[in-house]
């Protein structure tokens, strides 16, 4: 990460995650029991609720904060709602709704799926692969009120919920509202909509995919300076450090595309046409670079990294995962292309060079 | 082990705003004027000695050195508005360019004051070229191996053999080259190659023409026949130059000409593609708008860094080694996202035009100024595995 973004909240999630979260060990565990004394730290150092003013209970830390949170986050691969919790204390702050001290989760997070407030103040609607909507006691909802946008805060318990699982095995559950009556709802602020709730869910997996490329990377160059074979470390070979340098390439990539992501949405006051280019690009391109880069680190470790005793899939499976929350890379290749072919091509300059 | 990547997400300040209006009003009065054809790549002749006077004039040459050499004094970020600018629209700058991005900061690092004085404030009126000289016949990404003799004489050198695959010879002014000035030895196979400033006015210098397969005369073969070089113009440290190497790459990898140089074609696509695509094209399209924006948020990047004193010579080659890729496939891209378009399309021609000499130059994209290869291997050094 940016020196810049190494901020002092950064610096305490990392020190947590590395007492809390530490990725072989979690991977060694029989049961989830690492993630209630995690959580509690996490919660008791403000993390979760980091977006959330203090005037609404929360830490009230600035975006760029949070992102750099998420970046750390995804170096250790991090199994719990965290950035989801983070993202849905910032939905609720958006309509000035205090946030509940608990995991949260956001819905929708395919940019399909539509969930309505009726008029009898009740949602309906269905969200699929709600990120860890099992683990979590509330969910924050995006929904269409007769053309306006609501934020609604409900608890899990009043939703349907199927079971489900993403590649990591983390939860990712098929929620159904019916009829289900949320804690408190707020108008969403003017022209915040489902496209901005998915480019900032958009900006946050960016930013927990470069984090996590940057642990593969060095686990990589680690494991290729100390794995003999043919008589000398396999780093040594040509091949081997060719692909280890095309890795350290989408890596590079991913930092750089979602770190820009990230500071354009701390610094803007709308989701305009800057933080569409930007966030859209960050999804489309790490997600590229997490399947590319999942790819050789696999193959500088051989079988080992494919066994579920290593530690690599920690990360491999869940960056691609994460390509799939908010918008996969194809849906946003396809708006963004859209974007640029209505702009035309004399227009295509000027939107590269204003970033 | 320093596998810690920086990309810090800099932006170009707020200066560079008017200097970016003021650059595009200059290239529309270039382009208004015939001076060269942005939809017409290739065809014109790439050095224009009128134009890189008037960008000279503009004070767009040099920008980043010190005024007493004819510099201006300005921001690595004010000099990449400016590339960038340039190589967008595909102006005709490479008579200075090579002079303004690498040959210049060399003479300014090495140069003696009399020298600087001479020639520096003329790369700023953009009335010089400069060439590189270091591919031989017998050593092009092993630099190291290169074996044309300088051999001392009274107030100077005397150099004989023959450099290769040389850019602009034809009608540079002065060649930066690498010579053969000691063996190398047995600790150290790099020892032995001085850096020279050579006047390709000087006697015993021949320049044969070697066209390229796109059926330009990009490159030169340069001989040299007891071509005399006074001291004068060692640059460094007599059987150093390896040395001298490393702190210009950086500057010299990842600037937007590493992923612009086919940059025509995607404005094409974008042109017949219209205003409504189908599905597929959109994304493809999509695709490589993001893939873009990355690159150039990754160059401008490294340029801020670069700014402010630092050496990311590692994220640099990244710049490099993604970008001529890039760049090098885009061409093919667009040929299969125009695949299925009615062959009537308003534009089609252009576009044809165009893809043809993109692909035909595509494949140099990855081998000039450093092959994938050798670029792979910096970064596997800068990674520890070397």
């Amino acid at each position: 990460m940016a020196e810049e973004a190494s901020t002092i909240i950064a610096e305490t999630a990392k020190r947590i995650f590395a007492d809390f979260a530490d990725p072989q060990t979690i991977n060694r565990a029989k049961s989830r029991a690492w993630a209630e004394p995690l959580w509690r730290a996490l919660s008791d150092a403000g993390l979760p609720l980091a977006w959330v003013p203090d005037t609404l209970g929360g830490a009230g830390a600035t975006l760029a904060d949070g992102f750099a949170i998420l970046g750390v986050a995804g170096r250790f691969a991090l199994a719990v709602p965290l950035a989801e919790t983070l993202a849905a204390g910032w939905l609720l702050a958006r309509a000035g709704l205090g946030a509940p001290p608990t995991p949260m989760t956001v819905a929708p997070v395919r940019p399909h799926d539509r969930i309505t407030f009726d008029a009898d103040g009740t949602l309906s609607g269905r969200a699929i692969g709600v990120p860890f909507a099992q683990d979590c006691q509330h969910i924050v909802v995006l929904a269409d009120s007769r053309g306006q946008q609501r934020i609604a805060l409900v608890e899990v318990k009043d939703c349907r919920l199927s079971e489900g699982r993403n590649l990591a095995g983390d939860a990712a559950n098929i929620v159904t509202f019916e009829h289900s009556k949320p804690l408190s709802s707020g108008p969403a602020p003017n022209g915040f909509d489902r496209s901005a709730l998915m480019l900032m869910g958009s900006a946050i997996r960016s930013m927990e995919t470069a984090g996590a490329l940057e642990t593969i990377l060095s686990l990589s160059i680690g494991y290729a300076n100390e794995r003999i074979a043919f008589g000398r470390p396999i780093g040594k070979f040509q091949a081997v450090q060719q692909n280890l340098a095309r890795l350290a390439g989408e890596v590079a990539a991913a930092l750089a595309v979602a770190g820009s992501a990230a500071d354009t949405i701390a610094q803007a006051d709308t989701f305009d046409d800057a933080v569409f280019l930007e966030a859209a690009s960050a999804k489309i391109r790490t997600a590229e670079a997490a399947a590319e880069g999942s790819a050789i680190a696999h193959q500088v470790f051989g079988a080992i990294g494919f066994t579920q005793e290593h530690v690599l899939h920690r990360f491999t499976l869940r960056m691609l995962s994460w390509r799939d929350d908010f918008g996969n890379e194809s849906y946003w290749a396809a708006e963004l292309g859209k974007h640029v072919a209505g702009r035309g091509a004399d227009e295509f300059w000027p939107l590269m060079a204003s970033r | 082990m320093s596998t810690d990547l920086q990309f810090d997400p800099i932006r170009l300040p707020p200066e560079c705003d008017a200097l970016r209006a003021e650059v595009r009003a200059f290239l529309a009065e270039e382009i208004a004027a015939g001076t060269f054809d942005p939809h017409q790549p290739g065809h014109g002749d790439s050095h224009n000695r009128g134009f890189s006077r008037r960008v000279g004039a503009k004070g767009w040459i040099g920008m980043t050195w010190p005024k007493q050499y004819g510099g201006h004094e300005r921001s690595q970020l004010e000099r990449y508005v400016v590339t960038e600018e340039f190589r967008a629209a595909g102006a005709p700058a490479h008579l200075h360019f090579v002079a303004d991005r690498q040959s210049g900061p060399i003479l300014l690092k090495y140069a003696p004051e009399h020298v600087k004085k001479e020639i520096l404030p003329r790369i700023c009126r953009g009335e010089l070229c400069f060439a590189i000289g270091m591919s031989e016949p017998g050593s092009g990404s092993d630099l190291f191996a290169a074996k044309t003799k300088a051999t001392k004489t009274d107030g100077g050198w005397s150099i004989n053999g023959s450099k290769i695959w040389t850019t602009s010879a034809q009608i540079a002014d002065y060649m930066l080259g690498l010579f053969r000035t000691s063996p190398p030895t047995k600790e150290n196979r790099r020892h032995g190659l001085t850096q020279f400033l050579v006047d390709m006015k000087t006697p015993g210098i021949t320049v044969n023409p070697i066209y390229q397969m796109a059926g330009h005369r990009g490159f030169n073969e340069v001989v040299f026949e007891n071509a005399f070089v006074p001291d004068e113009y060692v640059m460094g440290e007599i059987d150093g130059a390896w040395k001298q190497a490393t702190s210009e790459l950086a500057y010299e990898r990842s600037g937007p000409e590493r992923f612009l140089e086919t940059f025509y074609v995607l404005l094409e696509l974008i042109r017949v593609l219209g205003p409504e695509p189908d599905l597929r094209s959109a994304e493809g399209l999509g695709r490589l708008v993001a893939q873009l924006h990355t690159l150039r948020r990754m160059s401008v990047s490294v340029a801020g860094m670069l700014q402010a004193g630092k050496e990311p010579v590692v994220e640099g080659s990244i710049v490099k080694d993604l970008g001529t890729i890039w760049e090098q496939k885009l061409p093919g891209r667009v040929r299969e996202l125009t695949a299925f378009l009615e062959p009537e399309v308003a534009n089609r021609a252009s576009l044809a035009d165009q893809l043809a000499f993109a692909t035909m130059v595509a494949p140099k994209l990855t081998i000039q100024g450093g092959t994938t290869e050798i670029l792979r291997g910096i970064i596997a050094r800068g990674l520890g595995l070397r």
